[in-house]
């Protein structure tokens, strides 16, 4: 990915990119594309190369953000009505560090409107099509860059993973997707949707990739609290280093193989198991009974956060305001009803419900509790194995409209991609072949917290003959994290309940 | 006698004095700023943005919990109370619900009476709203600043009593270097519940809350408007019904604002951007040795040192007390006195506060007028230099000498002074008269002398020569 010979130009790449996410406009894969800023700062980067200047790791590489991350190119929407005039002042931290590096940001892809979805169908510009068929959807939220990625418009894209929104589109899409542990990529300048499980992810095309992506992104971020010290790159020495073991142990959940799994995802599933028993893994079987618990959790805790977090977009300071309005309640009433989608508003309807005095206790609490098994339930299984494989979604992409109308049956999308975000373990959705009408199917390796590297090495060794990837004994390291700042634990622990 | 038992508890808003804001890193001191120019994209509520604690606002936390005798929790957390106005930018307000960073505590007044403290939580304040005719404008610039609210228990029983702990508290966080402690510019507010019950009832009556109170005054109005108000709904048989009342200084009359009924559902919820504060044993321990000399120390410190009435006037000013702390200990008294009775009562005492004279020159003037050098009108004089921009800083000997202050204890210089004085045939007719029994033309006589030695004599010792001259 990193341009460091001169053959190919920053600006030829920059063009072709342009000219793809041209060409495949009626995929509507982006909300805003900024041809002359990418082209400018690809020349810039040509005439550093030219000079002998120092360029960064990524040099010339156009990329991609969801149009939920802040950045002063074009508007930051969410894909939404009320932040469609929202010009942010900001750039996300994730986005600068990727900047700094010499990547180019040539535009804003698509999402559920505020990330709220799992077919990208809830964005107020409409929805993005499934790279492998039109009349399919891409997956969501992060519809956009799932499908900039799949069809070869951009080498990567950013990503938002709540709940499964970064390894669902990818898995739709036959690409990478990686939703890193909780707290590894600062969440700064992204607009939030639920707080304690929102993670920065990346679409790409191999774990490598992704790899690269991760050693420049993560660490962190004194404007996030929630980040974590930085570990990835500290940690990168002590994986090259430790000695090659040609055996790892893989969880597989009993839990998830149920009548609800489509039987192509069931057989890409068992064939994915049958290589990794050639390449001499271990496969044991997990018996994970709370997880069935997951999907109502995360109903609950995320709605209320999301009810929390879209508060502040009432029409006063900035985005869109009602202008009809004719005294506060008004303003607040109409803009907030004219700028949201019905989604979001389902979504602000169930969050404030579960918070109301009186039922949170009942919801609320109760569900955090719950959160709190689902991650001893974890710390478990990965006392048994290294990594967990599993479908990422029951189905494969399914039909536009088909489940637009039928909320709980898309939530059920949902069901296997969940409980790592509350438990805020790692994931990493990998392509696994496709169906035989020709749609990709996702698999997810889900490792321990802070196992993102040897994660996704592991995923990159599968791909190969040679593995080169794993070491043993890869524990849960949560003591590690209790870090005293003069006094003050800052340190990200998730949500704790 | 009241007829009707009063039971106050009080909330108190305490703004921190810390240098930037709780979450953002923008000046916290918006005294003299135009408005939304201490705003940052945090106090602002742009997408994305989010909050970073700032340390120094845990530290002060800590304080207030020592100057209310309260234990610090090692476990707090931040929740999110929600409810919409446009100056509350996020739409919640970042506060403390389920674990307050401060416990259980208690404020001891003058008088000795206890108010127990329930609790103490950080919070941030809200931005306000400057309203015109047909539209209102936000002001951000107090949007995020670090508070302390201190609940108490309904431990207060009257008007005066409830007066006294809020001054107790203001000083109390002021001594601490909590808070700046400036009332006119709301760095602390107060929230007054009150009920009336009869003597022995069971249960508390109901409660109005009077909101947003600035000042100790206003405190002991409002209480004292509410018994009228609320006794004579109770004498009529009518209820009481709970509600949020304001307050208007200007009438001396608490409105009603809104009722029980009408309150918000908060939909609290545990902050998920900010992790849970753990503070250990050595940071609060730490902290806590920081913290001067609180009110009730200097109590104990001058009890029979310094007479309780002056004392009590003088707890107001904390620099007044840290001077007394430095100052000599034969001096204490006397410089209690003119800080009381000199500095207090002149017109630019505020500035003269900022400004006090040092330890030594307090000393060495407490010192002459116990050796009676100086009349307790030349002390006044000399103490009074000490704040002169060009003199200040001379010692007092100097300044007494330069203001010809010092008095004439010499009996053989008086002496003569004394017998100019009556042999001045101005004086015959007194002279006369003492002699033929008049006690009062003494007074006239010494008066004399010391215009003669143009107030340098000590009017004691002329007394005394004069009358053994006249026996």
């Amino acid at each position: 990915m990193q341009i460091a010979t001169r053959e190919i130009t920053a600006e030829s790449l920059v063009k072709e990119a342009l000219d793809k996410a041209e060409k495949y406009a009626e995929y509507n894969i982006f909300t805003y594309l900024d041809a002359e800023g990418a082209l400018e700062k690809a020349k810039q980067i040509d005439a550093k190369i030219k000079n002998g200047e120092k360029v960064g790791k990524l040099a010339g590489v156009p990329f991609a953000i969801k149009d939920n991350f802040l950045a002063p190119m074009g508007k930051t929407t969410a894909s939404s009505k009320i932040l469609e005039p929202f010009k942010s002042p900001i750039t996300a931290t994730s986005v600068k560090k990727l900047e700094d590096e010499g990547a180019i940001l040539i535009g804003r892809t698509n999402l559920d409107s505020f990330a709220h979805g799992s077919s990208t169908e809830n964005s107020y510009f409409g929805p993005t099509l499934n790279s492998h068929d039109k009349t399919r959807v891409a997956g969501g939220s992060s519809g956009g860059s799932a499908v900039a990625v799949a069809l070869d418009i951009v080498p990567f894209a950013t990503g938002t993973d709540t709940g499964g929104s970064i390894r669902q589109p990818a898995s739709f899409n036959g690409v990478y997707g990686f939703k890193p542990t909780y707290g590894t990529i600062s969440r700064y300048g992204v607009v939030a949707m639920a707080s304690s499980t929102d993670c920065i992810g990346f679409f790409a095309k191999s774990a490598e990739d992704i790899d690269l992506l991760m050693s420049i992104a993560s660490g962190q971020d004194e404007k996030d609290m929630t980040t974590l010290p930085d570990y990835y790159n500290e940690e990168a020495v002590a994986t090259e280093s430790v000695s090659q073991s040609d055996s790892c142990t893989i969880g597989i959940i009993k839990d998830f193989d149920n009548e609800a799994v489509n039987l192509e995802v069931k057989a890409a599933l068992n064939t994915k198991i049958a290589e990794l028993k050639e390449k001499g893994h271990k496969i044991v079987e997990l018996d994970m009974p709370t997880l069935k618990y997951a999907l109502a959790v995360y109903y609950i805790v995320v709605p209320a956060e999301i009810s929390s977090n879209l508060s502040r977009h009432d029409g006063i300071r900035y985005g869109y305001r009602n202008a009809e309005a004719k005294d506060l309640d008004e303003v607040y009433g109409k803009s907030r009803s004219d700028g949201f989608m019905p989604e979001n508003k389902r979504r602000i309807m169930i969050g404030n419900f579960v918070l109301s005095s009186g039922f949170y206790d009942a919801y609320y609490l109760k569900a955090q509790q719950a959160r709190t098994l689902i991650i001893k339930e974890y710390e478990k299984a990965f006392s048994e194995c290294d990594f967990i494989l599993t479908p990422v979604a029951p189905n494969p992409a399914f039909k536009l409209g088909e489940k637009v109308n039928d909320p709980v049956s898309m939530y059920l999308e949902d069901v296997m991609s969940v409980p790592i975000n509350l438990a805020g373990l790692p994931g990493l959705a990998i392509p696994a072949g496709e169906t035989k009408d020709g749609l990709p199917i996702g698999l997810q390796i889900i490792g321990p917290r802070r196992s993102d590297k040897k994660l996704l090495k592991f995923a990159a060794g599968m791909n190969t003959d040679v593995d080169t990837s794993m070491s043993t004994g890869v524990g849960a390291d949560v003591n590690a994290d209790a870090n005293t700042n003069a006094g003050v634990d800052v340190s990200a622990k998730g949500e704790e309940s | 006698m009241s007829k009707y038992e009063i039971t106050i508890g009080i909330e108190c808003h305490v703004q921190l004095a810390t240098k930037t804001k709780l979450f953002s890193e923008v000046d916290n001191d918006a005294r003299d700023k135009e408005p939304n120019t201490c705003v940052s994209p945090v106090d602002y509520a742009l997408p994305g943005m989010l909050p970073r604690l700032n340390q120094e606002a845990i530290k002060l936390a800590i304080r207030a919990g020592k100057a209310m005798n309260a234990k610090i929790n090692s476990y707090s957390r931040f929740d999110r109370k929600h409810y919409y106005y446009p100056d509350l930018p996020k739409g919640y307000q970042i506060s403390q619900f389920y674990h307050p960073i401060i416990g259980e505590g208690f404020i001891v007044l003058p008088d000795g009476s206890k108010v127990r403290i329930e609790h103490a939580h950080m919070e941030e304040d809200a931005g306000k709203l400057n309203h015109y005719d047909t539209y209102s404008l936000v002001d951000l610039n107090r949007a995020g600043t670090p508070l302390i609210e201190i609940v108490s228990m309904p431990d207060i029983h009257s008007a005066k009593q409830a007066h006294d702990y809020c001054k107790e508290l203001w000083r109390a966080m002021t001594y601490a270097g909590v808070t700046i402690g400036d009332l006119y510019n709301g760095n602390m507010r107060f929230d007054v519940n009150i009920s009336l019950a009869l003597p022995g009832a069971k249960e508390l009556g109901k409660r109005a809350e009077i909101k947003n109170l600035n000042s100790f005054r206003s405190v002991e109005r409002a209480v004292e408007y509410e018994y009228e108000r609320q006794s004579k709904l109770l004498d009529k048989g009518e209820p009481v019904r709970q509600e949020t009342r304001g307050w208007n200084d200007a009438t001396g009359k608490t409105t009603f604002q809104r009722s029980k009924e009408e309150a918000q559902d908060y939909r609290y919820m545990p902050e998920p951007d900010i992790p849970p504060i753990r503070l250990s044993e050595e940071f609060i321990n730490e902290e806590l040795a920081q913290v001067p000399l609180l009110p009730q120390d200097y109590r104990n410190k001058f009890a029979g040192k310094i007479p309780e009435d002056i004392l009590e006037v003088l707890l107001d000013y904390p620099q007044l007390m840290t001077k007394l702390q430095e100052v000599a200990e034969p001096a204490i008294k006397r410089v209690a006195n003119w800080f009381a009775s000199v500095l207090l009562a002149e017109e630019k005492s505020v500035e003269m506060l900022e400004n006090l004279p040092s330890a030594k020159q307090l000393d060495d003037l407490a010192d002459m007028t116990e050796k009676q050098e100086l009349s307790s009108t030349g002390a006044k004089e000399v103490f009074l230099k000490f704040f002169d921009p060009q003199m200040g800083k001379k010692d007092a000997h100097t300044i007494a000498k330069e203001l010809n202050v010092i008095q004439e204890n010499d009996t053989g210089a008086l002496e003569k002074i004394v017998d100019d004085v009556l042999a001045d045939p101005a004086c015959a007719q007194a002279v006369a008269d003492f002699k033929a029994g008049s006690e009062k033309v003494i007074g006239f006589l010494v008066g004399q002398v010391m215009k003669a030695s143009r107030g340098k004599a000590n009017p004691g010792a002329a007394q005394k020569i004069l009358r053994e001259k006249l026996k």
